[in-house]
């Protein structure tokens, strides 16, 4: 696994979370510390397309081999989009958190909610 | 995820996972690695090669005396005349109405010598239990726990790199010796808990970071708790607080080939009526189950045709959804179908013979 890293054009969400906004859109993960916390991810089982998510409030699950574990999401929205390769390489969710291992796209409900979320630095002071 | 938290107790290793890079939990009120480098590589380097786990964490407790032998045999289920000098037996402790105290494995290491090793979380219980008992008999009961370090060294190449280290050959499978290990004395007990060949090797905790480096130079991957844990389910061996509970017997556990009722131990009674229960009474048993598609189950999982998941994991060996579960007598056969309620999620599933994974299959 790579080295902590915390990309700066993302939004953090105290959960561990990470949201890439585009627009009217985002594309959601879970962040360097999130999947090391977790160890190896052997399962990802996706939420359906077209599923409402709710700021703050859980919408997924990953798996390592010892525990399951909720998937917070960062921001309100539909899902347009899952990460169909998590499937059979749910281990991208490891090697690659905010590329290869996104888990979902949505589009947002209420894209002022954005103004909540933290920038890389504060939230990687949140993890001492 | 969460810091390790206060007063947890450090082992003699601390200093060396440490350094393997291990990832630090509470257990049982002790400081434990859980992994170093990943859960899956530690259990397949185990499967195909050597693996140790330091298990300093459990108990140890000696029993010694001209009525050691009759205070056990009222203590353990099974029968004690079959365990010899320098022997390893594995046995339940029971309440009078049956239910599961512990399970341990008990070396005879003189005619009135006796060394039973307890699971860390039932460790004072099972003393405490012991010394009430031992009031009725001509033996003394004595806590070890902080004398000893234990190391388990397991995997088809383990033998070959204790053998190594040793000054002697290794015992043979439940049995145990006195050899020393580079240079440091220890027990050597031919007993484990993966399913693989291997050795448990009992050490002076002053001389356990030596014999640890050793191994590990030797070529034994250090292991953690992850991994001892999905290796032990792959081997369908029960877990105390998981599928051995103080609200279940042994025979409900598959347990009854150490069971041996009329030795007279205590909760003889309640385990030889359960072995022959009223088929009128619904009963359960511990199944092994492998999942048919994708997902993992999980302990505490419901299955619809009744019964409850005590533990489940993703196999690394088989790369599936495995565990055990109890379920309706009826049920236990292989093959029988079953539906696991996974969070919400029907998951199908088939009972397994045990263990699930084995080095012949």
């Amino acid at each position: 696994m790579a080295d902590a890293s915390y990309p700066d054009d993302l939004h953090y969400h105290a959960e561990h979370d990470w949201a890439r906004i585009d627009g009217d859109q985002a594309t959601l993960g879970i962040t360097w510390y999130a999947q090391d916390s977790l160890g190896e991810i052997v399962f990802f089982d996706p939420p359906k397309l077209g599923t409402t998510v709710t700021k703050d409030s859980p919408y997924t699950e990953v798996e390592s081999v010892k525990a399951v574990s909720d998937v917070t999401a960062p921001l309100s929205g539909e899902i347009i989009e899952i990460n169909e390769t998590l499937a059979d390489s749910p281990e991208k969710i490891n090697e690659d958190p905010y590329g290869e291992g996104w888990l979902v796209k949505i589009s947002l409900s209420d894209p002022s909610e954005t103004e909540a979320l933290m920038d890389a630095a504060a939230y990687e002071a949140t993890l001492d | 995820m969460a810091e390790v938290a206060q007063n947890l107790r450090r082992g003699p290793l601390h200093d060396c996972h440490v350094a393997a890079g291990a990832k630090l939990v509470g257990f049982a009120g002790w400081e434990m690695p859980v992994q170093y480098e990943g859960i899956r590589t530690e259990h397949l380097a185990v499967r195909e090669r050597a693996g140790v786990f330091d298990v300093s964490h459990m108990g140890q407790i000696k029993t010694c005396g001209p009525q050691a032998s009759d205070l056990l045999q009222r203590l353990l289920s099974n029968d004690l005349r079959k365990l010899p000098k320098g022997g390893a037996q594995y046995s339940v402790i029971c309440r009078e109405d049956g239910g599961v105290l512990d399970d341990v494995i008990t070396y005879r290491l003189a005619e009135c010598e006796y060394l039973t090793v307890s699971n860390a979380a039932n460790h004072e219980r099972d003393l405490a239990w012991f010394s009430s008992h031992a009031r009725d008999y001509d033996a003394d009961v004595i806590d070890l726990i902080d004398q000893f370090a234990m190391l388990a060294v397991q995997g088809p190449e383990a033998p070959a790199i204790v053998r190594r280290l040793a000054d002697g050959a290794l015992p043979a499978k439940r049995r145990v010796c006195e050899r020393s290990v580079s240079s440091r004395a220890a027990t050597i007990c031919g007993t484990g808990y993966t399913g693989e060949d291997g050795v448990e090797l009992l050490l002076d905790p002053a001389d356990a970071p030596t014999v640890w480096d050793a191994l590990i130079a030797a070529g034994a991957v250090p292991a953690g708790l992850g991994a001892r844990d999905t290796l032990r389910l792959e081997a369908c061996l029960p877990l105390y607080g998981n599928e051995l509970t103080e609200e279940r017997g042994p025979i409900e556990a598959g347990l009854g080939w150490c069971c041996a009722e009329a030795t007279g131990f205590v909760g003889s009674d309640a385990v030889a009526r359960a072995r022959n229960p009223d088929p009128a009474q619904p009963t359960e048993r511990l199944a092994a189950f492998v999942l048919d598609g994708p997902g993992i189950a999980r302990a505490g999982n419901p299955i619809s045709q009744g019964g409850i998941v005590t533990s489940g994991t993703l196999s690394p060996s088989l790369e599936r959804g495995i565990g055990m579960a109890y379920v309706p007598a009826e049920r236990v056969t292989p093959g029988t179908r079953l539906t696991i309620d996974v969070r919400g999620t029907e998951r199908a599933a088939t009972v397994h013979r045990k263990p699930i994974y084995s080095r012949e299959a």
